[in-house]
């Protein structure tokens, strides 16, 4: 088991007067692709959304590549090596898909063999280069959102549920690009409903209910065992078949 | 990408055309007046007044909609920071009467450069303390942020009437910018309107050149949209708000002079007197939106500058007629900004 670049330790998380997260443990290994799964309200996005110090963890610890990131802000755990891509993708719609780009390059400068890759990636975003990123489409904004997480090398990407609301082709596109990105190296925390996406991309797999965590293991063993996805997850295998 | 779905995806991708109607409907309401007006030359008196007044009212409304866009503060204060510049420049003028009434354009045009100099440093400065002590505190809650907004507009005046007293004061135009400028038979139109277009040019040229192409341009873009994305990309948000309130307080400075030299009289209630019509531009221009407060401002100018001609009873409703209709129309206001 490779060293954990990410751990969790007993995370708990208010946002006003709810308590959301309930003493989360976790840990996303170096160079692997972890799946988060749950159902919806389980605690994904917060469990995320704590991770970068959007909303602050009320008790417990964050640890990243050995440093305790609990308390910092932000900012500062972005520059720390953490890209973000959130469920609603929130790329700046008045900026241009290369102002996008730009501004996710700290230095300010975008790597030219970097920007070839996520053309190869991403295509559609070479041909919209200089568009608004508004007036993109859907996909095209998510392929957006992704890219900026990409444009520099990151040691984790966390990602909020990329294939959302997606059409089937598009989250094809969207699953080979990941693909590409794992086979690149990269350490990715992915949090996925689409089962089907997460069976294809993870290595590791933990699942929350109700703001704890209530399975963590080998996703090839969740895959294998219907029975037990239908207990964590209410799946049937039939469903993502 | 071959396949079938990008294909269509592409379909949906136009480039982002500028939307005319608002500028057109500035053009349409000019127009609208001539034929009410009757006379060309009353018209085009009218007109340039009415766009040195807009362009003057922007200048001061700049800073004010990328405060709110960028932070969602609402800072009634901001009128004030227009009585501290206006009042700054005499610091100015006082000492130096004799470039004021000199001949030479070169010493005309110095003094007024000092006191911009001067006022938009002063208004800067004061826009920094102000942010520090009395809008930090008061973050995401809007009901705190009038009362404490309000409260720090009235201690600050009465600091100006401390310092300066509080009868109103007169000030001269440098020689050169006095008078006016014949553009045709019977068409007259002042020196100082002319210089506050300008002026008021420069400052939106400037602006839409730094938000376009520098990177704090982009920043400062991008956290008007969404101000937690940009922090989640490495950003400290917080610094760039200072940053934004200081440019806006130090432009509302550059702003004050400008209303000064073109009332000639300052008062210490100048910037409340004006910040009605400032907040009428930011809401009907779209909260954010640079572009919007430019065309907002010559709306407001123009309906104000023609309906005050042609029925000064109702010139005190007509902007806030004004502002129901634009927003009866576009509920975000002219160029809305699209925010997460």
């Amino acid at each position: 088991m490779p060293d954990p670049l990410l751990t969790l330790q007993g995370v708990h998380t208010h946002i006003g007067h709810y308590h959301i997260l309930q003493g989360v443990d976790f840990e996303v290994p170096r160079g692997s692709f972890t799946v988060l799964l749950g159902r919806n309200g389980a605690g994904k996005t917060t469990t995320l959304r704590t991770i970068m110090g959007l909303w602050k963890a009320s008790r417990g610890n964050i640890r990243f590549a050995g440093e305790d990131v609990t308390s910092r802000a932000t900012p500062d755990i972005a520059a720390s090596g953490i890209a973000y891509v959130p469920e609603n993708m929130s790329v700046f719609s008045g900026l241009t898909v290369q102002e996008n780009l730009i501004l996710a390059a700290r230095t300010g400068k975008i790597d030219a063999v970097r920007l070839e890759w996520i053309f190869s990636l991403f295509p559609a975003l070479q041909r919209f280069f200089g568009l608004a990123a508004g007036t993109l489409s859907g996909g095209q904004k998510q392929m957006l959102a992704i890219a900026r997480a990409l444009i520099e090398p990151r040691d984790l990407i966390l990602v909020d549920e990329p294939t959302k609301g997606l059409a089937p082709a598009i989250v094809g596109n969207m699953i080979r690009a990941f693909r590409e990105v794992k086979n690149a190296g990269a350490t990715v925390l992915l949090v996925e409903q689409n089962f089907m996406a997460a069976r294809m991309l993870g290595d590791a797999v933990v699942v929350m209910d109700d703001g704890r965590i209530v399975h963590r293991g080998a996703m090839a063993e969740l895959a294998a065992d219907s029975a037990l996805q239908q207990r964590l997850l209410g799946l049937h295998m039939e469903a993502h078949q | 990408m071959t396949d079938g779905i990008t294909e269509r995806e592409e379909t949906t991708v136009r480039a982002p055309a500028i939307d005319w109607i608002p500028i057109l409907l500035v053009a349409a309401v000019a127009l609208i007046a001539l034929p009410l007006i009757g006379s060309f030359s009353t018209w085009v008196t009218l007109t340039m007044a009415a766009l040195a007044m807009g362009m003057i009212i922007f200048i001061m409304a700049s800073g004010l909609t990328l405060v709110f866009g960028l932070m969602d503060v609402i800072n009634f204060g901001h009128g004030v920071f227009i009585s501290v510049g206006a009042y700054m420049s005499l610091l100015v003028l006082r000492p130096l009467t004799g470039w004021v009434e000199s001949p030479s354009i070169a010493l005309n045009i110095a003094v007024l450069v000092l006191c911009i100099l001067v006022a938009m440093a002063a208004s800067g400065l004061f826009g920094l303390a102000f942010e520090r002590v009395i809008i930090r505190p008061v973050y995401r809650q809007h009901l705190k942020q009038i009362l404490v907004t309000m409260g720090g507009l009235i201690v600050i005046e009465q600091l100006l009437h401390v310092f300066f007293g509080g009868s109103p004061i007169t000030i001269a135009l440098p020689q050169t910018f006095r008078g006016g400028l014949a553009l045709g038979p019977d068409i007259i139109v002042e020196r100082y309107r002319l210089i506050a277009v300008v002026v008021g040019i420069i400052v939106f040229l400037a602006m839409m050149l730094v938000l376009n192409r520098t990177r704090i341009g982009l920043l400062v873009r991008a956290g008007v949209e969404n101000p937690e994305m940009v922090e989640a990309l490495g950003y400290r948000i917080r610094r760039l708000f200072v940053g934004v309130f200081a440019a806006g307080s130090a432009l509302a400075g550059l702003g004050g002079v400008m209303w000064g030299f073109y009332q000639q009289t300052l008062t210490v209630g100048m910037g409340l007197q004006v910040l009605v019509l400032i907040f009428i531009v930011v809401i009907i221009g779209g909260l954010g939106s640079i572009g919007g407060c430019l065309i907002g401002s010559l709306l407001v100018a123009l309906v104000a500058n023609y309906t005050a001609f042609l029925e000064p009873k109702i010139a005190l409703i007509s902007n806030i007629a004004l502002m129901l209709l634009v927003l009866m129309w576009r509920p975000q206001g002219l160029y809305p900004v699209v925010k997460v």
